[in-house]
């Protein structure tokens, strides 16, 4: 059985959670047993419904301390929850909860881990899974060898697909510890999208010249309904939050489409985003080395481009 | 109060990604290594700005793997710490490592065990949450800030669309990311004292990897740019809805 652990925030369930539900249930067609999912506390969303991504059943543990991303409890309540439900595969989302958890899980289970996985794993001979390794530069197609496997599935690395269907809702009894970690604040930054859930991120570097300029970059942003994203020197210099700066030592992130705007393209830059479906990269160098790893570029200012693209787009969303 | 901060050895972030014997081994030639940046920058530097606080704290580094990570392990010290701990087995699969680490870890009994969030070759994020289980300690993972008052750490790490501030007593293993330190250069009496500090070698407990790489692959080369003129922005946007289709 391929159990998936289904992760939530402020009562809601995570869109990384909808892949991990659609590769764990192909996952679990391709080698002919059947996926169940995994929740740990409480959430408002209706869990039957889940059944539509192809799972036959939600266990939850649903106890109040599980609602704080604890590893320690966590790794220990997943793992009597694979043991209790005979589960011989374990997915997570390789997002922040699940690089908290799952490697954590995988240790307690003896089981072998890839995380950062980003396709379905090769059941024909063995079980091979591949995973992005070198930040995003290169692959690597790795063979689990114990019993029990766990993969930890990078977001964004597979589209969800949602069909018909229920799923049973059991509660599974799970004796939990108190935590030994105090949550004393959650600062959210709200009316954002999470830079690693979203479709589609608009970047900016150096070439916008400072704080005050960003702006043009926000506009678009809005427009486009995307995450904002800058390159390391805006993060060092706090022109934007660090949780912003995207590449090789970074966030490493995979949207359907990234716009960066004077950006250059540095090597440790592609690496955050290089498996960006579609890249468009707007910049006054036709000699910018980002315009060999684009799709889509622009030569020019981005101060004059920018406001036309972000008209131009407020134009096709006016159905025009 | 003891550190254990966890280094290791990772190609330099300009070097030329290729592979060899039929894509099984990656090709290490003309390739500068490096202290993987997460470590460095973020877990040694704030275990080295605690003991200048509190210079009672003892700092030591850890690394599995061969002689070849000596320099690296060197460039380490000096930054600081104390002394280095090197297991003498070459790279394996997370669990080996981690294990590996926690042996050490509960002979030395740490107080504080450090790890950068990632490794910029492997990408695994794994290490930190491996070694807390085995050693049943508290994991805080990908931490922007870290503070210690006493025995108890005040730690912000990183969740889905925010922060989140917590509170544990020692002993616990972080992992660190940007924010919880400045990066720092070596200076000239560093690197003078780094080389008489004492770096163990250690044999590896033995221990089975639990998973093994069959070969690598590079993403396929994009298909070369579409330029769009400056003065013709409505065509990108066509382009982008029509051709691409991702807006
Ligand atoms: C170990 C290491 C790790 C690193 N990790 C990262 C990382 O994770 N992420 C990262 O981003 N960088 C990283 N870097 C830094 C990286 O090497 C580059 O220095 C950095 O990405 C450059 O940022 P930038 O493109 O914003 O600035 P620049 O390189 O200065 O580029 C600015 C660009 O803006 C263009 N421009 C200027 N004005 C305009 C205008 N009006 N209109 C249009 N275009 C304009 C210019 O032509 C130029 O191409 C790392 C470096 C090292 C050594």
């Amino acid at each position: 059985m391929v159990l998936i652990f289904i992760d939530h925030i402020d009562g809601h369930i995570k869109k990384a959670s909808y892949e991990v539900l659609t590769y764990g249930a192909k996952l679990a067609e391709q080698m002919g047993t059947t996926a169940e999912a995994l929740l740990l506390g409480t959430v408002n969303d209706d869990l039957a419904s889940l059944g539509k991504y192809g799972i036959k059943k939600v266990h939850q543990v649903s106890n109040e301390t599980l609602n704080h991303v604890d590893a320690q409890l966590y790794a220990k309540v997943i793992a009597e929850a694979v043991t209790a439900t005979g589960a011989d595969v374990v997915v997570f989302s390789h997002n922040q909860t699940g690089k908290a958890v799952s490697a954590r899980t995988a240790a307690r289970l003896k089981a072998g881990i890839v995380a950062g996985a980003c396709a379905l794993p090769d059941t024909g001979n063995g079980f091979i899974v591949r995973k992005t390794v070198f930040s995003g530069k290169a692959f690597a197609n790795v063979s689990i060898n114990s019993p029990i496997k766990v993969i930890s599935l990078n977001p964004n690395s597979y589209k969800t697909v949602a069909g018909e269907g229920t799923a049973e809702v059991v509660a599974l009894n799970v004796a939990v510890d108190p935590s030994k970690i105090k949550i004393t604040a959650v600062n959210k930054v709200s009316g954002e999208v999470p830079l690693t859930e979203a479709d589609i991120v608009v970047s900016g570097g150096r070439g916008l010249k400072g704080p005050e300029n960003w702006g043009v970059l926000l506009d678009l942003a809005h427009e486009l309904h995307a995450a904002t994203a800058c390159s390391r020197p805006v993060g060092d210099a706090h022109w934007r939050p660090h949780h912003e700066h995207v590449g090789q030592t970074g966030v490493q992130i995979a949207p359907n489409l990234y716009i960066a705007l004077g950006i250059s393209g540095a090597i440790q830059h592609l690496a955050g985003v290089n498996r960006s479906k579609v890249i468009v990269v707007i910049n006054k160098d036709p000699e910018a080395p980002f315009f060999k790893a684009a799709d889509y570029g622009i030569v020019g200012d981005l101060f004059e481009v920018v406001p036309k693209l972000t008209e131009e787009i407020k134009k096709l969303h006016a159905g025009g | 109060m003891k550190i254990l901060v966890c280094v290791s050895k990772t190609p330099d972030t300009t070097a030329k990604i290729a592979f060899i014997n039929g894509n099984t081994k990656f090709d290490e030639t003309g390739v500068q290594w490096i202290i993987n940046p997460y470590d460095e920058w973020y877990a040694l530097v704030r275990a080295i700005e605690l003991k200048e606080k509190d210079p009672s704290i003892i700092i030591h580094l850890i690394t599995v793997g061969l002689a070849d990570c000596d320099p690296i392990i060197r460039k380490a010290l000096a930054l600081g710490g104390d002394e280095a701990i090197r297991v003498n087995a070459d790279n394996s699969d997370s669990y080996y490592i981690a294990a590996q680490i926690a042996g050490v870890v509960k002979k030395n009994n740490y107080d504080l065990i450090l790890t950068g969030k990632e490794t910029i070759d492997y990408n695994g994020s794994s290490i930190a949450g491996m070694v807390s289980e085995m050693v049943d300690a508290p994991y805080v993972s990908l931490a922007t800030l870290f503070e210690l008052n006493g025995t108890t750490a005040t730690i912000t790490r990183e969740i889905e669309g925010g922060e989140e501030i917590a509170e544990v007593s020692l002993p616990v293993v972080v992992s660190c990311q940007k924010g919880v330190a400045e990066q720092r250069i070596p200076n000239m009496r560093g690197i003078m004292a780094a080389r008489t500090k004492p770096l163990q070698v250690v044999e590896p407990a033995p221990i089975d990897a639990l998973t093994s790489i069959v070969n690598y692959e590079l993403p396929p080369a994009k298909a070369g740019v579409k330029l769009v003129s400056p003065d013709n922005v409505a065509e990108l946007v066509r382009l982008l809805h029509e051709e691409a289709r991702v807006i």
